[in-house]
């Protein structure tokens, strides 16, 4: 290599070192600390918020349990509903002509922001059957319309049979059904990412498998998944941090109400409408652990990307 | 590359062959037609309420206004246009988007530049506090910083600045804003890209003399223009969309981008349902703009390195 400077490293990263430290790893290390004081940060407490956390004494207003479920169904359900719908999407729309078309009009709801999404699905789920798109087309069919936000209870089973009035948590109908704006939301991102990853398949290698006789689903089970699996990892990944950190959509559509609070929600309550900081960080500082995980695949991607060049 | 269909055979297909194709393919028409209605309905009804008349869009679904088109009317958007500080607000939007975009950028591409090709101690750690930094809930650190820009604020007479230099409430303090916060992201995936680049190109280029700043402005950024298309979408996207930043760090209703405007407009007009989706799709116009106009590059570039390794 050339020889640089010591310091010529530091000079091009510089700018990003000083806004990380200050925007994101200087509150950070606050929070940790803050997660060990009082509600005013004021006193040591130990490990007292966390132990609110676990004892979870305040559920009705601030139910911890709840919203660390909650966050576990939108991590796994929203994480793989959306990559299997990706990939379903862009395989199958790799084979029609009007492929570009179907993939815009997968990406669209992307585009927009929490606020216009709100507004779109408020329409969707308005419990009134004249004006509720979900309710209308659900009662023509001869069902029953459903209070898709607030109702803690089950799906109905099949149109007029109802389930059960109460699920226990966090299986309830109003988180499938936000988790289903999620979906709607992000599965354009995975169809984008994961057809272009398709479209670097050797289309001489998917014959080879063909011409040897594999059905359409071997070929997609034995070739087309071994060869896509980074991308794959790649979208899951990006899904998966999305999740742990579901805010906005959550928070414009029920506010938490209806038992439907996720970490970021209960953590943004604590803090900024209870005013008990303390609480409000260990639940910041809970989310962050969530995260190690994540971080390790990240370390093995990175160094076996070194290896390989 | 092949945009055709992959199962086609050849081109001389017998008419039963033909219609016996057909039919074994229908599956795979009636899913991808089926998707893509199921995704865009939300999105054609805002649309088509955003037209309709405000006593009709509370009373009646969207679906009847197709039956009569002519009762469609540019009212409401007339309304939302004209509201005081419209458009201030989408030139505010303009305003915080584009430098905070090309921002951070530039100063991702600085970093993950010295990241991929050049050694110095702790380069690997300081990569992945980087990445780990991409789960940091944002809301997290809102306090501190808004904690430290009371502290900074700089008053200036420069107009275009909005008349504050730095702190709450000024242009320049929620472009570092959102560049910090976009940066875990940028630096991830340029790095990505940047380390997939052919080592021989940079060892070449070193050897015929060529300094660190040369080979950044010729050689990285032209190649690396698919990761950097695909990035300025995202991030532009998000900014854009943001609400959460401009909440906490604007408190000028000068300054107050898009969706600050239409949450308040919201509240203001309770449940004015048309006003609400002209508002949206309106909010929703120029990133869709964005998006179609860097779709191509965007497909390419987000994969950046994934597909090598």
């Amino acid at each position: 290599m050339i020889g640089r400077k010591w310091w010529t490293p530091w000079l091009w990263l510089s700018p990003s070192l000083v806004l990380l430290g200050v925007f994101l790893v200087y509150p950070t290390i606050d929070t940790f600390r803050r997660s060990f004081l009082d509600e005013r940060s004021e006193k040591f407490v130990g490990f007292d918020n966390y132990r609110f956390i676990i004892d979870n004494p305040q559920a009705l207003i601030s139910d911890t349990h709840a919203a660390l479920l909650n966050n576990l169904l939108w991590l796994t359900l929203f994480t793989a509903v959306t990559v299997v719908l990706g990939l379903g999407i862009a395989v199958l729309a790799s084979r029609v002509r009007y492929e570009a078309v179907a993939k815009s009009a997968v990406f669209v709801p992307m585009a927009i922001s929490f606020v216009a999404a709100s507004v779109i699905w408020r329409f969707m789920y308005e419990f009134n059957t004249d004006v509720g798109t979900v309710n209308a087309a659900l009662t023509s069919l001869g069902g029953e319309p459903t209070r898709w936000l607030q109702d803690t209870g089950a799906p109905q089973t099949w149109l007029t049979e109802r389930g059960p009035d109460t699920m226990p948590s966090p299986l309830q109908l109003n988180n499938f059904a936000l988790i289903f704006v999620g979906v709607w939301m992000w599965t354009g991102f995975a169809v984008v990412v994961l057809s272009a990853g398709l479209k670097g398949i050797s289309t001489d290698l998917l014959d080879a498998a063909r011409a040897d006789g594999a059905t359409e689903w071997q070929t997609f089970r034995r070739v087309i998944l071994p060869i896509l699996s980074p991308t794959v990892v790649v979208v899951a990944t990006t899904l998966v941090i999305q999740a742990l950190k579901k805010f906005d959509l959550v928070w414009v559509m029920t506010a938490g109400r209806f038992k439907t609070d996720v970490v970021a929600t209960l953590f943004f309550k604590e803090a900024f409408v209870f005013r008990d900081f303390g609480v409000g960080a260990a639940l910041a500082v809970v989310l962050l652990v969530w995260v190690v995980p994540i971080m390790l695949i990240s370390i093995r991607r990175f160094q076996f990307q070194e290896e390989i060049r | 590359m092949a945009q055709e269909d992959i199962s086609v055979q050849g081109p001389h297909l017998g008419g039963v062959e033909a219609v016996r194709q057909l039919f074994s393919r229908l599956p795979v028409h009636v899913a991808v037609i089926g998707i893509v209605i199921v995704w865009s309905i939300p999105t054609i009804a805002l649309l088509v309420s955003s037209f309709r008349d405000p006593g009709a869009v509370i009373t009646s679904g969207w679906w009847n206004a197709l039956r009569d088109p002519l009762d469609l009317t540019l009212e409401n958007y007339n309304t939302v246009l004209s509201q005081r500080g419209m458009a201030r607000s989408f030139a505010n939007s303009l305003i915080i988007s584009i430098p905070a975009t090309l921002l951070v950028i530039l100063i991702a591409a600085f970093a993950a530049y010295a990241f991929a090709w050049m050694e110095f101690p702790a380069r690997n750690a300081l990569f992945l506090i980087t990445v780990a930094l991409l789960v940091v809930p944002l809301q997290m650190t809102l306090i501190p910083v808004l904690r430290l820009y009371t502290n900074l604020t700089v008053e200036t007479e420069l107009p275009v600045l909005g008349g504050r230099m730095f702190g709450t409430s000024s242009y320049p303090g929620i472009w570092l804003a959102h560049a910090a916060y976009g940066l875990p992201f940028a630096v991830y995936l340029l790095r990505n890209f940047f380390g997939s680049l052919p080592r021989d190109l940079f060892e070449s280029a070193y050897l015929d003399g060529a300094s660190d700043r040369l080979v950044f402005f010729r050689i990285v950024l032209p190649l690396s223009m698919p990761a950097i298309a695909a990035l300025t979408i995202f991030q532009f996207l998000w900014v854009w969309n943001d609400l959460l930043i401009a909440l906490i760090l604007l408190g000028d209703p000068d300054l107050a981008p898009m969706t600050l405007t239409i949450t308040n407009l919201v509240s203001s007009f309770g449940t004015a349902y048309q006003l609400l989706t002209a508002a949206a799709f309106i909010s929703m116009a120029l990133p869709l703009v964005v998006f179609f106009a860097l779709q191509r590059y965007f497909v390419q570039g987000i994969l950046a390195g994934a597909v090598k390794g």
